[in-house]
């Protein structure tokens, strides 16, 4: 039994199949890489999982739940966060305020009327927010606006927000996109870090092989919307099925 | 930084009220210290503050707040003809009646964003209106608008005289009772009915910035900013947005229901989407999200509707009487549009500058200048200009 089930899923746009029969299976604890080339449907699984897209069949099951049909926030709830390709944040407010968000959404559910009371007072929401900003780097930037970071931190903010309300389930996709090669390191540092520290499952989206074999403890490889291939590291690379889809070779 | 914030607060209270207390004195010399002026300030600030509840924190644009001013004054009168002149059963109900509207109202134009939310509240306030003059007659009294009568029952109160439509008061106090004063050659006017509504705007004020520094009022704002990420972050929008609504359209329906304590008639024309409109002119002017703001739009466009309005050409004249014969009739001619029946462009003019140069408002505007001052005079404060703007102040 898996944490993250995904059995036969479809997905169709118009006349493209987006996905095609996709199975996946996430341990727990592990982090799970899906990797493949552009256009392969990578983004479009994730969609599933959270929320944002319903699959024409098939079922997601999430902690021995089905995930399918439930609103984003409810998914949040139920464990599973996400951090975006483009950094999600709320660009208006301080660094210290994004993350003390997502805390409370953690301790009072998906709404509470608490018109009069203080932020100033919730000390433990601010604590863990601060600790957390800390753990990812950016313990010096509390009140800088979120505008104002530039895209390496921006997504540090978005990996604290997700990471503060201690989710079971962690989806990155292309948590390096766009980074300069320290910044990803950096983050390959991090994360490393974050995997072994937690109890959490990481669900990786990644074109950057490095990042992908630093990481994985296993890893999915999706080609035209089908999982080709799905085993350990250290037997992808050598792998025909992998070496086609990505090179292209058309062995007839 | 908390501790800052606490403190700006402190400020904040103190500021608003002696601004309400002291009206009457720092009202005179500007030609705006009657009581029936300083009445629709308060009234107006009350209305701009809870409107910038919605509009400056979540950034949900409503056209169609004046329906709940409308339907808070109907209801208040309504009290006052059923019930009692006490004004204080005639605000409650006028604040749970604007609540329901608003419940509904909301629970349906939230369905959609932007310029959809926009377009389905002006369309329910038209509604309101238009209904207020036809189907609900009997309710609102049509064109004539709703009136006291002599033989309204008013169970609660004693008969009055006989001939005479009773006034409004609180607990023996009537709302027009007003006391006046000569100081230093001016005439101040200390009336109750302005007093009534001034305290209510120091509470209501207090409610808000209470609301603003609450997590509740940081849900509001990161709604603002950036929807999709709440929802993925656990949080369901919809009711934080209804609840804003809904407070908001209580702090409308208390300013319509202090509207009819003020003067007991309440007519459909209160609920017309200009009226809607001009709130929404009253808060960016003043600054939207910002605490201050709405009260100083709200005082600004009331103060030009009624003095700027006023000025006829003997006035303008009067001011450039120190010139030369030719000149003072040349300067005449170019203001005259400006003032009198032409103040809506004086206003308009003010508006544009405002949202061009000044888009947080006169608050911004307010803060450059005590920012300056700083940088210029006080070399200890500089090191202040490098903080992040406060969202609120």
């Amino acid at each position: 039994m898996g944490i993250l089930e995904v059995q036969n899923v479809n997905k169709r746009f118009g006349g493209l199949q987006a996905l095609d029969d996709v199975n996946l299976n996430v341990q727990e604890n592990t982090v799970h890489a899906i990797i493949g080339p552009n256009g392969a449907g990578k983004s479009t699984l994730l969609n599933c999982f959270i929320g944002k897209l319903i699959p024409d069949t098939g079922t997601v099951m999430f902690d021995g739940k089905s995930l399918l049909g439930l609103k984003p926030h409810q998914i949040n709830q139920a464990g599973v966060s996400r951090v975006f390709q483009t950094p999600e944040i709320f660009t208006d407010l301080s660094v210290i305020e994004n993350t003390m968000i997502p805390a409370f959404a953690r301790r009072d559910g998906a709404f509470k009327l608490h018109p009069f009371e203080r932020i100033s007072d919730e000390k433990d929401i601010r604590a863990r927010a601060e600790e957390m900003l800390v753990n990812v780097g950016l313990g010096e930037k509390l009140d800088t606006v979120a505008s104002a970071m530039s895209r390496g931190d921006k997504r540090r903010l978005e990996m604290a927000m997700c990471l503060v309300q201690q989710p079971k389930l962690l989806l990155l996709d292309e948590p390096t996109a766009g980074m300069a090669r320290a910044d990803t390191n950096n983050m390959i540092d991090l994360l490393k870090r974050l995997a072994s520290e937690m109890d959490i499952t990481f669900v990786v989206i990644e074109h950057d092989m490095h990042v992908v074999f630093s990481l994985a403890d296993r890893i999915s490889v999706l080609a035209q919307g089908h999982v080709i291939v799905e085993d350990e590291p250290g037997n992808i690379k050598g792998h025909p099925k992998v070496q086609e889809a990505y090179l292209g070779t058309t062995a007839h | 930084m908390l501790n800052n914030i606490r403190n700006n607060d402190t400020v904040l209270m103190s500021l608003i009220v002696v601004m309400v207390l002291a009206a009457p004195l720092l009202l005179a010399p500007l030609g705006a210290g009657y009581p029936d002026l300083m009445q629709r300030f308060a009234i107006f600030g009350i209305f701009a503050v809870g409107f910038n509840i919605l509009f400056g924190l979540t950034g949900y644009l409503s056209f169609g707040h004046a329906a709940f001013l409308g339907v808070g004054s109907y209801s208040a009168v309504w009290m006052f003809k059923l019930l009692s002149m006490n004004i204080i059963p005639a605000i409650i109900l006028a604040v749970i009646i604007s609540g329901l509207f608003a419940l509904i109202i909301g629970y349906v134009s939230l369905r959609r964003s932007g310029i959809y939310f926009s377009i389905l509240t002006l369309a329910f306030a038209q509604m309101s209106f238009n209904l207020a003059y036809s189907v609900l007659t009997p309710i609102t009294a049509g064109e004539t608008g709703l009136q006291l009568a002599l033989d309204d029952p008013r169970i609660l109160d004693a008969p009055y005289e006989a001939g005479q439509l009773p006034t409004p008061g609180l607990f023996g106090l009537y709302m027009n009772d007003t006391w006046t004063v000569n100081f230093i050659g001016m005439e101040l006017q200390f009336n109750v009915g302005y007093y009534v509504c001034g305290l209510l705007l120091i509470a209501l004020f207090y409610v808000a910035l209470r609301i603003f520094r609450s997590p509740f009022g940081m849900m509001l704002r990161a709604i603002k900013t950036n929807q999709t990420r709440l929802n993925y972050t656990g949080v369901n929008t919809r009711p934080y947005t209804l609840a804003a609504f809904v407070i908001s359209g209580m702090y409308a329906g208390l300013a319509g229901g202090l509207m009819a304590s003020m003067d007991p008639l309440a007519g459909a024309e209160r609920m017309q989407w200009t009226a809607s409109g001009e709130v929404v002119l009253m808060v960016i002017l003043g600054g939207a999200g910002t605490l201050l703001g709405p009260v100083l739009g709200a005082g600004v466009i009331k103060y030009f509707e009624n003095i700027f309005s006023r000025m006829n050409d003997q006035v303008v004249e009067s001011w450039f009487l120190w010139m030369p014969e030719g000149l003072t009739e040349f300067m005449v001619a170019i203001v005259h549009p400006f003032v009198g029946k032409g103040w809506h462009l004086s206003l308009g003019l003010i508006f544009m500058a405002v949202v061009i140069f000044l888009p947080g408002g006169l608050i911004e505007g307010a803060n450059r200048i005590i920012g300056w001052i700083g940088r210029r005079f006080g070399s200890k404060k500089t090191d202040k200009s490098g903080e992040a703007p406060a969202p609120a102040e």
